[in-house]
């Protein structure tokens, strides 16, 4: 199990090196990373200006060099437009990616596992037909026209719900979610409420026709024994990845649904540094969003190596 | 010889049916099809988005990029104000949604197609390169692999269209390169299956060249699992083509795509909703249909799952 | 000796997509109280079908169990297992019928202890409390030949070696004090000095416990060191059922004879599981309406392509699906 962990750990910490690679190197790309940052009517003297002030007139393996001191203390530099820490940005904003991320998964979770179970065990049936409906809609929607969509039928013609912004409650110190997270929550989380109903669906399905189960049903068990400490026990372990990629995706995912109900996260401070050519913060996003994912990932496996005693007591 | 011609053919049809020449497996795929409605509609929706596309400046009603002031902001037939000359109505600029919708699959399909053209045509040479090399080659090629899968895909697609800019043929090479992954990864398991499996050892001895196994066992076997990844990945693209469009960073302003449809749509959202609405449908009607699709195809080519069917 | 178990006319068929299976087609069979009965014959058979008919551990769709009846007797009276509700056959599995499959690998459960997997019995049939099933546990792990069974109980699947698991599933089995074990292929996964090990474990604990045993096998080594009688099938049908050495002596159907007369052959995965004599498996989706083996069979005569030959016997133990009489070289006149 050490030694798992220790593989994975290492893994995790090259393929972050390999996201700094890319990152740097995507904005040469193109050839001059300047002309991407200065409007198009700018003079030559203001290119200038701006290719000094940003250090691109070094030589190219002394700027890498820089960079990745820099990432390494989590310093991506100043954004252009906000003449602030790039960093400092991100972490003011995280909060409310965190809240619409984990508000979308336990909406997800709430619905999709419970479906999925019931689908899978009665193949046919007509929740079956239900969990297989969920599934495809997950898959086919997508979330930047749900979102549209919800508001125009639950915030301006119901009325129920705020569509815009994200007001929070202070209590005891602590801040915590309002009914302004339902609508975005929903839109982001469909698609992995999606995914967790056709997973738990097509394990339970698959886990039903393992040899072992038949030696539960050969021992007497009921339906019910063999359900909880067979099948499900077994479908929750591969369950628990899903559930950390689907995190991972849910928080790096939501610029659509942040840009339309403008939601104050990182998403939207995406959309924002993009529209304004403010590649400085963008790669800083890059690389943050990628640490979350990365990290994220690096636990799962790690929950799941303690989950499944043939990775937690094999060698 | 006699092992290795058992994994002839086998690619789209499972074992039983490899002997059986090209029209009794039509026939067969005929027959799972009409079993399965689900995936008979599926093809029958996205065979509707093909044929739209193609047949576009037939079927069109007006020109996609007409303005009309004079009609501008009109409903669609069935409200109050509709008018049948515009039967899904019209966006602020009077331009008939119905024509550019239709002109839309135009893009999504391209993309798709075009998209994923590449990156499995890429993904098959690199996965065969991968599998057959081993060792250090096999190393390297999977490490960019998982380094991209590891990636926060939205992000950097994102990132990587707002620097290349906005043009048809940037949003293609996007996802034709940034898909590859996958792709390679479904070849090289195939090919380290066919040579645990000792297939291609026995056809070597028998003095096969390299070309001739991949030809004769590998790709066979791959057909199936590649073109069903392919009907997923293409819906998928078609996706995110159309949020890139959303947001401003895919084909220019003025093409008609779905993506810029909803861009437009979200500006007059509370006031003219169906601007934004049927675009939208347009893009589920079309992933309904590749899903739907795909999925039967998948369960289709898994003879476990089809020996469970009555 | 009263017979534990009578099977008769048992019909079981697979409804699938791409036709319907003919899996049995009218197995009947009889097993004494204490005794080891051996079915034997080649893969698709319906030797493992029959079992899991029997138990109602058949996936159902596509199963289907239509017709016959399986009556069980102990000192509670007489049951038909076929007719048995959900609820009913569950205290049967397990409690009066233990079940040893043939992979253990897949059919222990890979995440839970193996005591745990012996305890969910105990506390089902025989419902002990916690601190007396630890015990127990440790008890028949012991009896099974585990070493170390005290701490061994907490491990997981994995960590035992195959000969080990099998043990393991042979005490699942036999936990409850059983009437029947079924053992299904349980040596074929094994290599020889395992598998000889595991038999002689089995035929211990079935003469300490008196248990009646069906062993399923493909090696007639097994059956001919073990078996008080065999069970010969051919598709979906029991073609000769006699005493061990009745059966090796006089063999009846042609079926045996070819078997009896095949050496055991290797396989393409260089294991020798398979016994079989020439010519390919029936089709089990189009039953022909005459004798199944009649293609392969050197005796078949023009009677043989027109009826599907009853059971006849041919001693008191001896009975045999045949229209030919081997042993005066000619039809039978009595069928
Ligand atoms: N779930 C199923 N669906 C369809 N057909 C099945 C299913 N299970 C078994 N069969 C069919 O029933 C027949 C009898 O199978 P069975 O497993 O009893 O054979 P067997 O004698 O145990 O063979 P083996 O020696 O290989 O274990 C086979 O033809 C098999 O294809
Ligand atoms: S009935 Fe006829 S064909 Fe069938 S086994 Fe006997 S002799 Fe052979
Ligand atoms: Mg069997």
């Amino acid at each position: 199990m050490q030694r798992y962990i220790l593989s994975r750990l290492f893994q995790s910490i090259m393929i972050l090196f390999g996201v700094l690679f890319i990152i740097f190197f995507m904005l040469q790309a193109t050839g001059d990373p300047v002309s991407l940052m200065v409007s198009r009517n700018a003079s030559p003297e203001e290119i200038e200006a701006v290719r000094e002030a940003m250090g691109f007139n070094r030589p190219l393996i002394v700027q890498f060099g820089d960079f990745i001191a820099g990432a390494v203390v989590g310093d991506f530099g100043d954004s252009l437009r906000h003449k602030q820490p790039a960093m400092d940005l991100i972490l003011e904003r995280l909060p409310a990616t965190v809240e619409l991320a984990t508000t979308a998964l336990f909406m997800a979770m709430l619905i999709g596992i419970p479906l999925g179970l019931l689908g899978g065990s009665n193949p046919g049936s007509l929740w079956d037909t239900l969990a297989r409906g969920a599934g495809l809609i997950g898959q086919t929607i997508p979330n930047f026209w749900l979102a549209l969509i919800l508001i125009i039928v639950f915030a301006v013609k119901l009325g129920w719900l705020p569509a815009f912004g994200r007001e929070t409650w202070q209590f005891l110190g602590i801040t915590l979610p309002t009914r302004s997270v339902i609508l975005p929550a929903f839109a982001l989380g469909l698609f992995t409420m999606g995914q967790l109903v056709r997973f738990t669906r097509s394990a339970v399905m698959e886990i039903r026709s393992e040899d072992f189960v038949r030696t539960a049903y050969s021992k007497g068990l009921s339906d019910r024994q063999i359900y909880i400490r067979h099948i499900l026990r077994n479908a929750a372990i591969p369950l628990i990845s899903i559930i950390g990629v689907q995190f991972g995706y849910l928080l790096s995912g939501s610029i659509y649904i942040e840009t339309i109900c403008s939601w104050p996260g990182l998403g939207n401070l995406l959309a924002e540094a993009i529209g304004n050519r403010d590649f400085a913060l963008v790669q800083a996003i890059a690389f943050f969003t990628s640490l979350v994912v990365v990290t994220l990932n690096l636990l799962t496996d790690i929950a799941y190596g303690l989950a499944d005693p043939r990775i937690r007591y094999g060698d | 010889m006699a092992d290795a011609a058992q994994t002839k053919g086998t690619g789209l049809l499972v074992d039983q049916e490899a002997d059986q020449g090209l029209g009794a497996k039509l026939v067969y795929v005929g027959r799972l099809l009409w079993r399965d409605k689900s995936g008979l509609l599926g093809l029958i929706m996205f065979l509707t988005v093909v044929f739209s596309a193609v047949l576009a400046p037939w079927i069109s009603p007006h020109p996609p990029l007409k303005q009309d002031l004079r009609a501008a902001k009109r409903p669609p037939v069935w409200a109050a104000k509709g008018d049948i000359s515009h039967p899904l109505g019209t966006d602020n600029l009077g331009r008939d949604l119905l024509s550019r919708i239709i002109y839309g699959s135009r893009v999504s399909l391209t993309v798709g197609f075009f998209g994923v053209l590449i990156a499995g045509s890429l993904g098959l040479v690199i996965g065969l390169v991968s599998g057959y090399a081993g060792g250090r080659t096999d190393n390297v090629i999977m490490g960019g692999v998982n380094l991209i899968l590891a990636l926060p895909y939205l992000v950097f697609v994102v990132f990587i269209a707002a620097i290349l800019g906005r043009s048809l043929i940037n949003v293609i090479l996007i996802f034709g390169f940034t898909d590859i992954p996958i792709f390679v990864r479904i070849t090289r398991g195939e090919v380290l299956r066919l040579r645990e499996s000792g297939f291609v050892e026995s056809a070597k001895s028998i003095g096969a060249g390299r070309l001739r196994i991949i030809f004769d066992h590998i790709l066979p076997n791959l057909l199936g699992p590649l073109i069903t990844i392919a009907t997923f990945e293409m819906s998928a693209m078609i996706f995110y083509e159309a949020g890139l469009g959303f947001l401003g960073l895919s084909v220019p302003p003025s093409v008609p795509s779905w993506g810029n449809m909803l861009a437009t749509g979200r500006k007059y959202l509370t006031i003219y909703p169906w601007i934004a609405t049927f675009p939208g449908l347009a893009i589920v009607f079309t992933g309904l249909g590749m899903n739907l699709f795909g999925d039967w195809l998948r369960d289709a080519l898994d003879p476990r799952m089809r020996r469970l069917k009555r | 000796m009263a017979p534990i178990l009578e099977v008769s006319d048992l019909v079981t068929r697979f409804y699938t997509f791409d036709g319907v299976v003919h899996a049995l087609n009218g197995v009947s069979f009889d097993l004494q109280a204490g005794e080891t009965l051996a079915i034997v014959g080649e893969s698709g058979s319906g030797k493992s079908v029959t079992m899991m008919s029997l138990l109602h551990l058949l996936p159902m769709p596509p199963a289907r169990i239509e017709g016959g009846s399986a009556l069980f007797h102990d000192d509670s009276g007489t049951i038909d297992l076929l007719k048995l509700n959900r609820a009913e056959i569950s205290r049967v599995r397990g409690g009066r019928i233990g079940f040893i499959f043939q992979d253990a690998l897949s059919a222990l459960n890979p995440v839970m202890t193996v005591g745990r997997q012996i305890a969910e019995s105990l506390e089902r049939h025989l419902g002990l409390g916690h601190e007396q099933c630890r015990r127990r546990v440790v008890e028949l792990l012991e009896k099974v030949g585990i070493p170390g069974a005290k701490q061994r109980y907490r491990n997981y699947p994995h960590q035992f070696s195959g000969g080990m698991r099998q043990r393991v599933m042979i005490a699942v089995a036999m936990a409850c004090n059983p009437k029947i074990v079924i053992a299904d292929e349980p040596t074929t996964a094994l290599d020889v000095t395992v598998q000889a090990q595991i038999v002689e474990l089995t035929q211990q604990l079935q003469r300490e416990l008196g248990i009646a045993v069906i062993w399923i096998t493909h090696d007639l080594g097994v059956v001919a060191g073990i078996a008080d009688r065999v069970l010969v099938m051919y598709a979906g049908r029991p073609v000769e059922i006699a005493p061990v050495d009745d059966l090796y002596d006089h063999p009846g159907h042609p079926y045996t004879i070819g078997l009896l007369e095949a050496l055991p052959r290797m396989d393409a995965a260089g294991s020798k599981r398979l016994i079989s004599i020439e010519g390919s498996p029936p089709d089990l989706m189009a039953p022909p309406a005459h004798c199944q083996f009649a293609w392969r069979c050197r005796y078949a005569f023009e009677r043989c392509w027109n009826e599907v030959p009853p059971q006849v016997s041919v001693g008191p133990q001896h009975h045999i699906t045949c229209f030919y009489d081997v042993n005066r070289e000619r039809p039978r006149d009595n069928v």
